[in-house]
């Protein structure tokens, strides 16, 4: 061990306004104040870009020679190979529909499709994905065109803070696929890998059964 | 402030997809920039309530921003709060955008917790400030259209001549872009509540579209230029079965509580990409990344190393430990009549004692913060429930003046109370300030659920004395409450507060012993009227676990005790446990839901144990009634669930509500918060129990800490609401998660005569319940 108790101000402080040499990864910006200018300008850094109609600040950068094909496009990745895929999607894709929950596949809240497969995306690596296509909520429907169960779950108001949402809609539309005409203990029980605390769950099976029933 | 510009920013925040057309060409869609240009720093400062600026203004396209001080926490109040307001100010809901939660900008409302929202917005919130507007609107008409105020009528934001409708004046035209010059009358002229058009109606939530397509915009979906990724190094126990660190989330056995800091090796990760810095501050350790993965990568290979005091009670020992424990503060609550005399010449005496565990708060987005701290000045991004309490405590952390300090409320993941929100704020601030750029924190899942502020365990006493007919004449309250910290407040209320030296407060003292202070609102109160009774209650401070706020803290506890010795007392009387609630009641209301519920139940009379069932699987009901605080929301439930006498495990059929929490803002939105009561309250009662040992907490992801699924769900739910358009808003976020374990643990002992005293209701402890009939 090497270092002991450090505070505020020490030398490890110090040390550190001054960022390791960017390994590529980075933003390559200063570790001081940045204009925004500057940021968004900083090379291969940064750059508004468009992913399931969503507009977002993203990094961008040389990348690793990886790609994954995203709700129809394919994308270079620049995180690590063993870098689960939910940080690609949200922090180089810019997509806030899945969502970090547990880390450890327990919860669903970060469900997205491998191939109209439901998969936690929070352990599934991205050098994993390989040719397979990954479908976000972003890629399953959208205000003008909603898949049927968003459009149920706006009707069943099937949401309170609605973090969990976008795991229950994914896991429910790969099941819908697969089993079209479930019974309502089919349902529950391909629900009961997604965790929800706020305690939706009688409005979202109300919303399941509700496309089943159109 | 450029309130055009304002608006314009914020039609995303709230409406999320609409926010998608402004967003294309804006690096920063949705939330206000973290520094500002040369203006300088904002006032951080809370506008004063009492004038109609500080709560709403009006652009001249006729749009109406409403500044609020409480927030949506995923409960829908946002909706219900434009509703207030549409309603008061006669102006379509579409018309009318919501600020929540930014310091300087709203009014300081408290927290926004214990289901006060509507009901604070109700009696002295937006509907005065709306109402107040909308009297000085009418004066300004008036002298523009040459006319009386009293001639005058509104229809969806145009004021007109009330027989000549084409004399018209919109408020846009009135005050567009203006502050509106007035004060918060302390009485305004308020609608007649039986021409209320969209109070009372079920009003889609404006916020479920966007978190449906996953365009909404989560506190952790916040990202500024510039900003590097920080995961807080909590002292906790590894899986010896993991080792290799890797951008996965770490598997870990357990924490250590009041661990300290022996060494830390940056050369362990000073070498890995992205790799920023290490901070480390007394006993609060965190690392800053590049980049998310990175930043978890670190956390999980930094070699530090921590002294184990081992110190905390034996889980096993708890309830006995805090009853032996030194009592910090007494609350005489109540003393009427002579309980000791009573209960001597009862004709029956029963007691009973009642425990409940440490439970989590289990948000399912681990909680998350951005932090921009630099050149003294400090902004903050947090799904806080008190935007300028949290800049206080943040000030203190950061030793910043408060006036440099910017909090501005995201919406988190869920909240049930004090969360990791505040703590990670605190974290977030800590890592920028020791880097000088912007850093966001995002728990994982075990700093989330093992280092929070957990609900408060409790143990409850009870006594009561019934008389040959079968009435109680005397009740006998004694409630122990183990603390440690609280919202903040003070940094060393929280747990990052404390690992960065900060001092924990004292314990608060005990208030004088006479008079008694009447009632705390825990609902320790009877919901009852008796002869004689004793209420007091007792604080015990230990360095044990955190605790703080979970949804109906103390009064959920006070509640399951409460009510299932109501229903001991009822099986000793041989009376039936709605029949016996009424005799002991006069307040018509509590009469009334009590009766509402067991109806919707299709209730038997007949005093429990059901008796007579054979087999293994028998069925029972039972209910549980409150009025809330005292003060709140009446609610009884009425539980049917069938318990496997030979695996001890209990299945809800059927659960029933009724609720009375005065006018009805919305009643889908009502019907909403009943629900996840009812699901969150069978959760807590069956499942959820802090698993610890001596050394620190063993809950600490969803395995250690299962909640409810959807199999485990009675099919069967009847909620039946009673309105009073009238009456004053009472509340309704949290009144009725506090009668499910009693209602639940008395349909237990209909069924089988078992006593189900300790929550949660396990299996094992089903047995070993049954065992003893």
């Amino acid at each position: 061990m090497s270092a002991m108790k450090q505070g505020p101000g020490d030398d490890l402080q110090e040390a550190a306004r001054a960022p390791a040499a960017d390994s590529g990864d980075g933003d390559g910006a200063g570790p001081r104040r940045v204009p925004r200018a500057a940021f968004i300008s900083a090379g291969v850094a940064a750059a508004a870009a468009v992913a399931g109609g969503t507009a977002y600040l993203v990094e961008r950068s040389r990348g690793t020679g990886l790609t994954v094909n995203v709700n129809g496009r394919d994308h270079p990745v620049a995180a690590a190979p063993d870098t689960p895929l939910l940080y690609v999607l949200r922090n180089e894709l810019g997509l806030r529909g899945p969502r970090f929950g547990c880390g450890l596949a327990e919860c669903g809240a970060c469900t997205v499709h491998l191939d109209g497969v439901a998969v936690r995306s929070c352990v599934t690596r991205v050098d994993s994905v390989g040719n397979r296509q990954v479908t976000t909520i972003e890629g399953l429907g959208t205000p003008s065109n909603p898949h049927p169960l968003q459009k149920a779950f706006i009707d069943q108001q099937a949401a309170q803070c609605g973090y969990c949402i976008n795991g229950m809609l994914m896991t429910a539309a790969a099941f819908l696929k697969s089993k079209p005409r479930p019974t309502d203990a089919e349902i529950k029980s391909a629900l009961a890998g997604n965790l929800c605390r706020c305690g939706s769950h009688y409005r979202i099976l109300r919303a399941v059964k509700a496309v089943i029933s159109a | 402030m450029n309130l055009e510009q304002l608006t314009t920013s914020r039609r995303g925040f709230l409406r999320g997809m609409g926010g998608l057309v402004v967003a294309v060409s804006l690096p920063l869609p949705n939330w206000p920039r973290p520094v500002l240009a040369a203006g300088g720093f904002p006032p951080t400062a809370p506008p004063s309530p009492d004038q109609v600026s500080s709560w709403l203004a009006i652009a001249r396209d006729g749009t109406v921003t409403v500044f609020t001080g409480k927030v949506e926490l995923g409960t829908g109040v946002a909706t219900a709060t434009m509703q207030i307001v549409a309603e008061e100010l006669d102006v379509p809901l579409s018309a009318i955008k919501l600020v929540q939660g930014v310091t300087g900008k709203t009014v300081d409302q408290g927290y926004t917790a214990g289901s006060q929202s509507m009901r604070t917005q109700w009696a002295r919130g937006v509907r005065q400030a709306a109402a107040s507007a909308r009297e000085a609107l009418l004066q300004l008409a008036a002298a523009r259209l040459g006319t009386t105020p009293d001639r005058l009528a509104v229809t969806a934001g145009v004021v007109h001549l009330q027989d000549q409708p084409g004399r018209k004046v919109s408020y846009g035209a009135l005050v567009g872009g203006k502050p509106i010059a007035a004060k918060v009358a302390a009485r305004p002229r308020l609608k007649d509540p039986g021409t209320f058009t969209v109070v009372g109606k079920s009003v889609r939530r404006e916020d479920i579209p966007a978190k449906v397509f996953g365009t909404f915009t989560y506190v952790q979906d916040v990202k500024v230029p510039g900003m590097l990724h920080g995961r807080v190094v909590r002292p906790v126990r590894p899986s010896p079965l993991v080792s290799t660190p890797t951008p996965r989330a770490q598997v870990i056995q357990g924490t250590i509580a009041n661990a300290t800091l022996q060494a830390v090796d940056e050369s362990s990760v000073r070498h890995l990409p992205g790799f920023v810095q290490l901070v480390t501050r007394h006993d609060f350790v965190g690392v800053v990344a590049r980049r998310e993965e990175q930043a978890i990568a670190a956390a999980q290979a930094l070699r530090v190393s921590w002294t184990d005091k081992a110190a905390l009670p034996d889980q096993q020992s708890l309830y006995e430990a805090i009853t032996s424990a030194h009592v910090d503060n007494t609350k005489v609550l109540s003393v009427v009549g002579d309980v000791d005399a009573a209960l001597a010449s009862a004709a029956r005496v029963m007691k009973a004692t009642y425990a409940h565990p440490y439970q989590i708060h289990g948000s399912i987005g681990p909680s998350c913060a951005v932090a921009d701290v630099r050149d003294g000045q400090a902004t903050v991004w947090s799904g806080t429930q008190g935007v300028y309490q949290l800049r206080n405590a943040l000030a203190t952390l950061l030793g910043l003046p408060a006036d440099n300090v910017r909090v501005v409320y995201v919406e988190g993941s869920g909240c049930y109370g004090l969360n990791g929100a505040d703590d990670v704020s605190l974290s977030a601030a800590l890592l920028s300030q020791a880097v000088g750029r912007p850093v966001r924190v995002q728990h994982m899942r075990a700093d989330e659920m093992s280092w929070e502020n957990f609900g408060t365990p409790m143990v409850i006493q009870l006594e009561a004395g019934l008389d040959a007919s079968g009435r109680i004449v005397g009740w006998s309250y004694q409630g122990w409450t183990a603390n440690r910290g609280n919202r903040p407040g003070p940094p060393g209320n929280l747990p990052a507060g404390v690992l960065a030296g900060f001092p924990e407060p004292p314990p608060p003292p005990s208030p004088p012993s006479w008079p008694p202070l009447g009632d705390d609102s825990l609902n320790s109160m009877p919901s009852y009227a008796f002869p004689n009774q004793k209420v007091v209650s007792y604080g015990v401070y230990q360095p044990w676990l955190f605790t703080g706020p979970l949804r109906s803290p103390s009064r959920l506890q006070n509640t399951f005790a409460n009510e299932s010795f109501m229903d001991e007392l009822a099986a000793a009387a041989g009376a039936d446990p709605v029949d016996f609630r009424l005799r002991h009641t006069g307040d018509p209301r509590l009469a009334t839901v009590i009766r509402r519920a067991a109806e919707a139940a299709g209730w038997r009379t007949r005093p429990s144990p059901a008796g007579g069932q054979g087999g293994n699987r028998r069925r029972g009901r039972g209910i549980a009634a409150v009025h809330y605080e005292g003060t709140s929301s009446y609610v009884a439930a009425v539980i049917t669930a069938t318990v496997d006498t030979g695996s001890g495990a209990i299945t809800v059929d059927q659960v029933a509500v009724a609720h009375d929490c005065g006018v009805i803002i919305n009643p889908d939105g009502l019907r909403n918060q009943i629900e996840g009561n009812i699901v969150q309250g069978l959760s807590r009662a069956l499942k959820e129990e802090v698993r610890f040992d001596r050394s620190g907490v063993l809950s600490v992801d969803w395995s250690s800490y299962p909640i409810i699924t959807f199999p485990e769900l009675p099919d069967d739910v009847r909620i039946e609401l009673i309105d009073h358009p009238g009456l004053p808003a009472l509340g309704a976020g949290e009144a009725s998660i506090s009668v499910i374990a009693g209602a639940l643990g008395n349909a237990v002992f209909d069924a089988t005569g078992a006593r189900l005293r300790q929550v949660p209701f396990t299996p094992d402890r089903v047995k070993a319940a049954l065992s003893t009939v």
